[in-house]
């Protein structure tokens, strides 16, 4: 019968797992069993219920035996944590003011810091839709003149070409490309007005475009068209749009051959709604088809897909000549060096100062990232000092509960429970804050955010970083206060342990106010400044009016040759006062060209200059305003060959009497020759931060590409519009009629200083919040502190502003110190940013000046609540209370 | 009410306990019930019915000698208490009582005995 034993691991099991307090008599009455069953139901049977009912056997399936006698601390027991939980809470419900401070303070913190590692994420996934995201780029130039280095987008036509036949075992996929622009869409008697691009049949294949419908081959026939997602439902509704003619600019006739899903809103081609072939784009117009051979039109864009095994580096050493190679003698001076701009650098480094790529979006994502961290930082600074305040309140409830037995890790789990409980609630309260305030965030910062539920970084590091907090701020109470001796804590005699106590530990506080101040006074000082740049280059005089400035795009040929009906049209209707053509809209200059020559002109000088063609009112419609001569006169015949030029080029050919000199252009048989009968203020039509380019002014009805109205200021804008559209229905039906106004085009340019001008502020705003919620929780702690003192003062005689003055000193006195460093800091970082503009606003004195007294009145309004409150309080009271 | 609760299977295990008159251990209990009752039961079970039972202050246990055939280890002898005993008896009324009432109506009534 001794024979056989029962399985040893059950037995090691029940050895090791067994309650201590039964696990003899378990043992005994199991293996008294295993003998039983052996013998009635066989070995087999008999080791499977030994196996079964030791395990049954184990904790915590087994009931724990009660204990008869004091059981000894369990650092993670029920009960005490449950104690734990409710004592942490009768504290927060105590001292509503503190928690609120601290929970709400640490919320707004921590929300502002997702807010911003939301913004950050969708940046940097700029296009990484694009699964070829690392292999795709741009094709660019950089060309030198008169000295200086221009990078470009603009390449020729035949580089395309090129490319492909002489290095196409660099590259998987290359793609020439229109520039994206606004495009009429006609679909039977239905009008769209929608921005595409022209491409070659690789592109949807490169930017790995998700086909809804049709295929990938689409743009190889020649005359189809792929239509985003919500264009094609926008067109065609529920119908199935394939094979569906459909006409671009009322001219050119394509067949939809596919369907691709919209690109989302952090790609470089979000708006592309569709896209058409290239070889149809390359013979829709002369001057596209003349451009077919010509390596001097720099007037087109060129994408590429560099081949798997091989890097950017290894293709640009290659290619850097593909133009340079080809241009004729008189170009070869301006060096064309081809290079590549990787997609992934498209959205965050577009900037290019001499050649050399100096940034771009890149410094705001780090600039914000950095604000993320400093209010975050703010805000758990915040956190520890209340927190380590506080604590100290709390030396008798130690004193007591070591009375009774805690010891030293049962309190140091309470604490730092106590603040992790705290730091959750407040993590929820952020995730509540951001999905509240996503709305409003995404409309500043113009994006589509969501928040990353599902994104496991996400969670891992906002639970990492809660964790961390909590443990950071509960591990002062937790180790020092900790350490108390229990008689002294409960005999009260903690002042005297507490003064040394003080200086060790103000130390530290003190250095996290002036951290903090000095974030939040830096913040202020940017603040101002964004704004004030901002509104310097809104002030600054633009050389027209652009009040009631409309302008409308001829997209398509019913526009042309009408102008002289659509004037007179327009005018006897009295909505307007002018009309005029222009081939560029008064907002921005679309060409630019060279060869031109002067008598004096310096040899070397490359003559480049903004060309605007201009119908003869134009002047009288955007009212520029003239210098010297006379604007374009239908009295004059030889106004075609006339100039009108602005100070700039003036300035620029350095010529003294301007009127009556003769400008040559070109070299060959169709050189024409042009006087200047003109000068005009300089006209900002690009950058409002950028000094005005040279510009001529030429005479011509056929290179125009938009129509310019003057509103008249005599009737309601809505009115005019009303009747303006009515003539043009009447006289251009075809054509959609879509408008734009120039002061909104113009304050589009400052969208992104404003944008990051509203961020700054808004930040700023948080920073002071959070900076003062810390400062008023502080200065109510000393307060009650020195209560004892503030009575005995008042008995010997001191006044209210004598207390006031004594208590505000102290903070009066960091504050001067955050003021002192943060000055420097802000000074040396505006300074850089304000390099970046030609035109840009002086750092005065008086800005600093301001957000010191601004930052002093802030701190001496939250200080002086708690300190005159304290100086008007009876000393009776607080002398008799203890 | 005024007894604390006792589950069916305690009260078995109680009574088997009150039967067993001081040889009460894990395994002599185990063996009983599965005889009498025809019920299996686990040695989990009857170990923490026994737990309860000494927490309600129904059953006492002490440690008996050594034995070989357990490896040399006691067994734990339960006994029950004046206030087990008690127990048990008040139950038994209570029960005594009911079934003189459903015996007395059941002559009255044939019904009852056929639906019954």
């Amino acid at each position: 019968m001794k024979t056989s034993k029962p399985p040893r691991w059950a037995t090691w099991l029940l050895e090791a797992f067994a309650h201590p307090d039964s696990r003899e008599e378990v043992q005994g009455d199991l293996l008294e069993l295993y003998a039983y069953w052996v013998e009635t139901v066989g070995e087999r049977k008999a080791r499977w219920r030994y196996w079964l009912n030791a395990l049954k056997l184990m904790r915590p399936l087994a009931r724990r035996k009660p204990a008869t006698h004091y059981s000894t601390p369990f650092f993670l027991s029920p009960v005490m944590i449950r104690n734990y939980l409710k004592v942490a809470f009768r504290n927060l419900v105590k001292n509503k003011v503190y928690s609120f401070i601290n929970i709400g303070g640490l919320a707004v913190g921590m929300a502002v810091a997702m807010l911003i590692g939301l913004w950050l994420y969708d940046e940097l996934s700029f296009n990484q839709y694009h699964k070829n995201y690392d292999r795709v780029a741009q094709v660019m130039q950089q060309q030198t003149s008169n000295g200086k280095i221009y990078t470009q987008s603009a390449i020729p036509f035949p580089l395309g070409n090129e490319l492909r036949t002489k290095y196409g075992g660099e590259f998987k996929y290359l793609s020439m490309a229109s520039w994206e622009g606004e495009h009429i869409l006609t679909y039977g008697d239905r009008k769209f007005s929608k921005s595409g691009c022209y491409m070659e049949p690789d592109a949807p294949r490169m930017f790995s475009l998700t086909m809804l419908r049709g295929s990938e081959e689409g743009l190889k026939e020649p005359n189809s068209i792929l239509l985003s997602e919500s264009v094609a439902k926008a067109v065609f509704g529920e119908a199935d749009p394939l094979n569906k003619l459909m006409k671009i600019d009322n001219k050119l006739d394509v067949k939809v051959t596919g369907v691709y899903e919209d690109l989302p809103y952090n790609t470089t081609f979000r708006d592309l709604a569709f896209i058409a072939p290239w070889d149809l784009y390359a013979t829709s117009e002369s001057w596209i088809k003349r451009a077919r051979d010509e390596w001097g039109n720099n007037s087109f864009q060129l994408f590429a897909q560099i081949n798997d095994q091989t890097h950017y580096e290894t293709v640009n050493k290659r290619i850097l000549k593909a133009r340079y190679n080809n241009v004729d003698e008189s170009e070869k001076k301006f060096n064309a060096r081809i290079f590549l701009h990787p997609m992934r650098d498209w959205h965050l480094r577009s900037n290019w100062e001499e050649g050399v790529q100096t940034g771009g979006l890149i410094e705001y994502v780090w600039l914000f990232g950095i604000v993320g961290v400093f209010v975050l930082l703010l805000a758990c600074i915040n956190f520890m000092n209340l927190s380590t305040a506080r604590s100290e309140k709390r030396a008798k409830e130690i004193g007591i509960r070591k009375a009774i037995g805690s010891v030293r890790s049962q309190l140091i789990s309470q604490f730092l429970s106590e603040s992790l409980l705290v730091v959750a609630v407040a993590f929820v309260l952020a995730l509540l804050l951001v999905q509240l305030s996503l709305p409003w965030f995404n409309e500043v910062a113009n994006k589509r955010m969501e928040v990353l539920w599902t994104h496991p970084g996400f969670w891992l590091l906002g639970l990492g970083f809660s964790l961390l907090t909590g443990l950071v701020a509960g591990s002062y109470p937790a180790l020092y206060l900790s350490s108390f001796e229990p008689i002294k804590a409960l005999k009260g005699n903690r002042y005297a342990s507490r003064f040394q106590t003080i200086r060790f530990v103000s130390i530290p506080r003190k250095v996290l106010v002036v951290l903090q101040f000095t974030v939040s006074v830096s913040l202020i000082i940017g603040t101002i400044i964004v704004y004030r740049q901002i509104q310097f280059s809104k002030n600054r005089p633009i050389g027209y009016s652009r009040d009631g400035l409309m302008m409308i795009q001829m997209k398509s040929p019913e526009f042309y040759g009408k102008f002289e009906l659509l004037r007179s049209e327009l005018k006897r209707s009295g909505a307007i006062i002018e009309m005029a053509e222009s081939s560029s809209p008064v907002t921005s200059v679309w060409s630019n060209n060279g060869g031109f020559e002067w008598a004096g002109k310096d040899p070397s000088l490359d003559a480049d200059f903004s060309t605007i063609w201009v119908t003869h009112e134009f002047g009288k419609t955007v009212g520029w305003q003239f210098k010297e001569g006379r604007d374009f006169s239908r009295d004059f015949s030889t106004d075609s060959s006339s100039l009108v030029v602005n100070e700039a080029a003036v300035k620029f050919m350095g010529i003294k009497d301007p009127i009556g000199t003769v400008v040559r252009w070109g070299t060959d048989s169709r050189a024409r020759s042009f006087k200047i009968v003109g000068v005009i203020k300089d006209m900002i039509m690009d950058s409002p931060y950028d000094p005005v380019k040279q510009a001529f002014y030429l005479l011509d009805y056929e290179n125009v590409n938009w129509i310019d109205l003057k509103l008249n200021p005599a009737k309601s804008a809505s009115e005019s519009v009303a009747k303006i559209e009515a003539v043009f229905k009447r006289v251009i039906p075809s054509a959609p009629f879509d408008y734009k106004f120039a002061d909104e085009e113009f304050a589009a340019k400052f969208a992104a200083e404003e944008r990051i001008g509203t961020l700054a502020s808004g930040f700023a705003v948080l920073a002071i919040f959070i900076s003062c919620l810390g400062m008023f929780g502080l200065a109510s702690f000393v307060v009650e502190q020195r209560t004892k003192e503030i009575g005995v003062r008042k008995v010997l005689g001191a006044s209210v502003l004598n207390l006031w003055g004594l208590l505000s000193k102290d903070f009066v006195f960091l504050v001067l110190i955050a003021f002192g460093i943060a000055t420097p800091i802000a000074y040396y970082f505006l300074h850089g940013w304000l390099q970046k503009y030609e035109y840009r606003t002086e750092i005065s004195w008086w800005i600093f000046a301001a957000s010191g007294v601004g930052a002093l009145t802030i701190t001496l309004l939250t200080v002086s609540f708690q300190s005159i409150k304290a100086a008007l309080m009876n000393p009776v009271r607080s002398l008799r209370t203890e | 009410m005024k007894r604390s609760y006792l589950g069916e299977f305690e009260e078995i295990v109680l009574l088997t306990v009150a039967v067993l008159e001081g040889a009460a251990y894990g395994v002599s209990i185990t063996h009983e019930i599965i005889e009498q009752t025809g019920r299996s039961v686990r040695l989990n079970q009857i170990h923490s019915a026994l737990e309860r039972l000494e927490d309600k202050g129904m059953v006492k246990s002490e440690m008996g000698e050594p034995t070989a055939e357990r490896g040399g280890r006691r067994k734990r002898f339960f006994t029950v208490t004046a206030y087990g005993r008690r127990t048990l008896e008040e139950i038994q009324e209570v029960r005594v009582t009911f079934w003189s009432r459903l015996l007395i109506r059941g002559m009255q009534s044939n019904e009852l005995r056929v639906m019954s």
